[in-house]
C-alpha cells in the first residue's frame, strides 16, 4: 500500500502513514478478500481444483447464469424474503412494543423486565434452538398443547413445510427483539416530557400522542433498527441450520445456508462465491429501495 | 501430551516433531494466497529413534480407540502415536482442509463413500504394496462388498475398520398379531405384510418408519432393482431408467398407500419412543440401532425387537443393501508409512477388532471376528451378518453424496409435493448431469493426453 504521493506531498505522506495501519488491515483483511471471492465466482473452484490448481475453468458469468437458473436458487431467495419481509417488521414492532411496555411510567421493576426480555438475545441459539424443538414438537410440545386447549388441531411445526419458516420467524422475534428493545428505550428516553404534556393539554388521547409525538421523533431509531434488522435478517443461517437443517422440503433453506451447503459440504467454491455475490446485490437493492422510500417519505 | 515431568529425552523428540509443523503453517499460509514454491525447504531431517504417529479418529471411535493404543505402544517401542479425536460431524471438512493446508496426519479413519473423493485429491496412499505382503491384512478375510468400497480399480486405498450396512429392525410382536411370523422375502410378499401390520395397527400408526431426508433408502432400493445409479464410467445418471423407476415407485408407494408416514428425521423427535410405543412395525436402519435398542427399548419389549436382511424384489436371492463403514487409510504426504502400517495391522488382527466391537459396539469389518464374538450367531445381529454378505458400493465418484442428496429430495418432492414420478425422475438426471460435468470434463481432458 505505497501509494503514490499526491501534490502537496508532505501533508499527503503523513496522512496515508497514519491511515496505513487501518489501510492495510481493511484491506489485507477485508477487500483483498472480497476480491479474491469475486474472482472465486468466476471459476469453478472445486473438489478437483484443490488437488490440482490446472483444474480450475474460468467460467465467466456461467456460475451466475447455472444459479439462476437453479430452482434451488429461487426457492432459497423466496424463503430469505419470506423470513425478512415477515420477521423483520414483526421483529421491530414486538421491540417497540416491549419498549414501550418497559418503559411506560406505571410499570414496576423495569430492569428485571429489562433484563428478562434482553435474556434471549445472550443466549447460545444452540441451547436455544433444543429447547424450542421442544416447544414445537407435534406431539408433547407445549405449543400444540395450548393451540389444544383451545380447540385447535396439532400443527407438525418443523415437519410441515408450511409451518416451518413461520416456527422459525417466531424463534428468531423472541431471539432478537430484547436487542432492539434496548435501542428503542434509549430513543423514547431522548423524547422530551414536554412534547407528551403538550399535546395532553391539547387533548390528545394516547394514541395520537403514540402517533404524532412517539413516532416521528424515534424517526432515526426506528430507520437504524430496521436497517440492521433487515441486513441482520438476509442472512439467515443459524436458525435453520439447527432446527432443521434447510428442510422440509427445502422451505426453510436460506441463500446463507444454501452458500454453505454449496461451499462447505459440497466444495463448489466457485458456485458459492457467486451465491455470496447475489446475496450482496440482493442487499445493496434493498438497501437502496429502503433509502428512495425514506426520502420520498420526507419530501 | 507429554507430562509436565517429561524426560530431556522426550522434550527434544517433541522439538523435532515441532519444528516441522511450524513450517507446514507457514506453508499453508503461503498457498492460500496464492504462491506456492517454498515447498522444499521443508524437509528437516528427523533422526529416526522414536516415530510419533498421528491418528485422526472420529467420534466414539476417536475416543475408544485410545485403549488399545498402549499395547501397541509395548510392541512397538521406537512408535509413539498422538490420537485426535474429531466429531463426527466436523471429519470431513478437517481432512479436506487438512489437505489444502498440507497438515494431513500419518493416518486416519475415513468414511469409506469419500475414499473415491481423497483419491482423487491424491490425499491418500496406495496399499497395494503393503496388503500384498501382510500376513494380517487379506482381502479374503473381509465381507468382499465392503472391501471393495476401499479399492478404485485396482489400487487399495483403505483397510475397513468396522462396517455398516442397512437392514430392517421390525417389532416381532405386531408382525405376528398381522399374522407374520417372519420377515417376507420378496418386495411383493413384503408389501403385502406392510398392508397387513397397516391394517392391525390401525389410523395414526404406520406399518414402517423410512425417513424421507435420509439418502439410504432410495438409493437401496434402486440397487436392488439392478439400478447402477451412474453409468459405468460415471458420467451420466441413470435415474430414469426402467429398473431405477420400478425401485422409485414401489418406494415412493410406500407413502402414498400410507404404509409409512411421510415424516424425516428431525421430525420424530424420540424414534425408540415411537417404535416401543408402537407407532410403526418396522424401521430401515444402520448398526448402531443394535445398541441403541438394547439401551432404550424397555425391557419387557426386548424379546419382541429382532432384525432382518432387505427383501429382494423378487426370487430367491436376499436383497442387497449399501457398504458402509470406515476404513483406515495412509495419506501420502506422510513419512512415516511403514510406522503407519504397522498400526493398521494391529488395529486390523482379529483380536482387536473383537476389542473393538466390545469397545464401541460397532460391528467388525474382519468376519473371522465375526465368528469369535459370537455375533454371526447372535439373533438380533444376525441380520447384518447375512446382510453384509450381500452388500454393493455406491458408485465410486467423489460427487456421490452430493448425488445422493438430489435423490431423496426427488423422492420428497413427490411423497410430500406431489410431484409427478416421471418430471422428479427427468430433473433428477439432468441435475446429475450438471453435478457430473466437472468431472466428465476431466475424463475427457485425461482421455485426450
Amino acid at each position: 500500500m505505497t501509494a503514490k504521493a499526491p501534490s502537496s506531498a508532505e501533508q499527503g505522506g503523513s496522512a496515508w502513514l497514519f491511515l496505513a495501519p487501518a489501510l492495510l488491515l481493511i484491506g489485507g483483511f477485508f477487500f483483498l478478500p472480497v476480491a479474491a471471492s469475486l474472482l472465486l465466482s468466476f471459476t469453478d473452484f472445486d473438489i478437483y481444483a484443490i488437488a490440482d490448481p490446472a483444474n480450475v475453468r474460468l467460467l465467466g458469468l456461467r456460475n451466475y447464469s447455472e444459479l439462476l437458473a437453479s430452482p434451488m436458487f429461487w426457492t432459497a431467495l423466496k424463503n430469505t424474503f419470506y423470513f425478512v419481509l415477515v420477521g423483520g417488521p414483526l421483529t421491530v414492532a414486538v421491540s417497540l412494543g416491549a419498549a414501550l411496555l418497559v418503559n411506560a411510567r406505571l410499570v414496576r421493576f423495569k430492569s428485571f423486565f429489562r433484563t428478562l426480555y434482553f435474556a434471549p438475545f445472550v443466549t447460545t441459539l444452540v441451547a436455544v434452538a433444543i429447547v424450542w424443538r421442544y416447544l414445537y414438537h407435534p406431539e408433547y410440545g407445549l405449543l400444540n398443547y395450548a393451540l389444544g386447549a383451545a380447540g385447535i388441531d396439532p400443527v407438525d411445526w418443523l415437519g410441515d413445510p408450511r409451518w416451518a419458516m413461520p416456527a422459525i420467524i417466531l424463534l428468531a422475534v423472541w431471539k432478537n427483539f430484547g436487542y432492539h428493545m434496548l435501542i428503542f428505550i434509549a430513543g423514547l428516553q431522548a423524547i422530551p416530557e414536554e412534547l407528551y404534556e403538550a399535546a395532553y393539554l391539547d387533548g390528545a388521547g394516547p394514541w395520537h400522542r403514540f402517533r404524532h409525538v412517539t413516532l416521528p421523533m424515534l424517526g432515526p431509531t426506528l430507520v437504524f433498527v430496521g436497517l440492521i434488522t433487515m441486513i441482520g435478517f438476509f442472512q439467515l443461517f443459524a436458525e435453520p441450520y439447527v432446527m432443521t437443517q434447510g428442510g422440509p422440503l427445502r422451505s426453510t433453506t436460506s441463500l446463507v445456508l444454501l452458500m454453505y451447503e454449496e461451499g462447505f459440504r459440497w466444495w463448489r467454491m466457485g458456485y458459492a462465491a457467486a451465491v455470496a455475490f447475489v446475496l450482496f446485490l440482493v442487499i445493496l437493492a434493498a438497501m437502496l429501495i429502503g433509502r428512495r422510500v425514506r426520502r420520498e417519505e420526507v419530501a | 501430551m507429554i507430562p509436565h515431568g517429561s524426560t530431556e529425552g522426550a522434550e527434544g523428540t517433541r522439538q523435532q516433531v515441532r519444528l516441522p509443523r511450524a513450517f507446514r503453517v507457514f506453508r499453508a499460509s503461503v498457498w492460500n494466497l496464492g504462491t506456492a514454491t517454498i515447498a522444499a525447504c521443508a524437509h528437516p531431517d528427523t533422526p529416526d529413534q522414536t516415530v510419533t504417529l498421528r491418528l485422526w479418529a472420529f467420534g466414539r471411535e476417536g475416543e475408544e480407540v485410545q485403549q488399545l493404543i498402549p499395547e501397541f505402544e509395548r510392541q512397538h517401542p521406537g512408535i509413539r502415536v498422538r490420537v485426535q479425536q474429531i466429531p463426527w460431524i466436523a471429519a470431513h471438512e478437517k481432512l479436506l482442509t487438512a489437505y489444502v493446508g498440507d497438515a494431513t496426519p500419518d493416518l486416519a479413519q475415513i468414511g469409506n463413500t469419500w475414499i473415491p473423493e481423497f483419491a482423487v485429491l491424491g490425499a491418500l496412499q496406495p496399499l497395494n504394496a503393503w496388503v500384498d505382503r501382510s500376513e494380517v491384512v487379506d482381502s479374503a478375510a473381509y465381507f468382499g462388498g465392503i472391501w471393495n468400497t476401499n479399492t478404485i480399480g485396482d489400487t487399495v486405498f483403505g483397510v475397513p475398520w468396522y462396517v455398516d450396512t442397512r437392514v430392517i429392525f421390525y417389532r416381532r410382536d405386531i408382525l405376528a398379531r398381522a399374522g407374520y411370523r417372519e420377515m417376507p422375502r420378496t418386495w411383493a410378499e413384503w408389501r403385502r405384510a406392510l398392508e397387513a401390520v397397516k391394517r392391525v395397527q390401525g389410523p395414526g400408526r404406520y406399518a414402517i418408519f423410512l425417513p424421507t431426508n435420509e439418502w439410504a433408502q432410495p438409493y437401496v432400493f434402486g440397487m436392488q432393482a439392478g439400478s447402477t445409479l451412474l453409468d459405468s464410467a460415471g458420467r451420466h445418471g441413470t435415474f430414469s431408467d426402467s429398473a431405477f423407476r420400478r425401485a422409485f415407485d414401489f418406494y415412493v408407494g410406500l407413502f402414498e398407500s400410507g404404509l409409512a408416514p411421510a415424516l424425516g428425521n428431525v421430525e420424530i423427535a424420540n424414534v425408540y419412543q415411537e417404535f416401543a410405543r408402537g407407532r410403526f412395525a418396522m424401521w430401515i436402519t444402520g448398526p448402531w440401532n443394535l445398541g441403541e435398542f438394547r439401551k432404550r427399548i424397555p425391557p419387557d419389549l426386548q424379546d419382541d425387537w429382532s432384525t432382518a436382511p432387505l427383501p429382494a424384489p423378487s426370487g430367491d436371492s436376499a436383497g442387497v443393501s449399501i457398504a458402509g463403514g470406515a476404513s483406515l487409510a495412509l495419506f501420502r504426504a506422510s513419512r512415516h508409512k511403514d510406522a503407519a502400517w504397522r498400526l493398521v495391522e494391529f488395529l486390523s488382527a482379529r483380536e482387536r477388532q473383537e476389542r473393538f466391537y466390545r469397545l464401541t459396539g460397532d460391528l467388525p469389518a474382519r468376519t473371522d471376528a465375526w465368528k469369535a464374538t459370537g455375533l454371526a450367531d447372535d439373533p438380533q445381529a444376525r441380520a447384518f451378518w447375512l446382510q453384509l454378505h450381500r452388500v454393493q458400493p455406491v458408485p465410486k465418484v467423489p460427487e456421490v453424496e452430493l448425488i445422493a442428496t438430489r435423490v431423496f429430495e426427488s423422492a420428497e418432492q413427490v411423497i410430500r409435493g406431489g410431484r409427478p414420478a416421471e418430471a422428479a425422475l427427468a430433473a433428477l438426471d439432468r441435475d446429475v448431469d450438471r453435478i457430473l460435468e466437472k468431472r466428465r470434463w476431466m475424463l475427457d481432458r485425461e482421455a485426450a493426453r
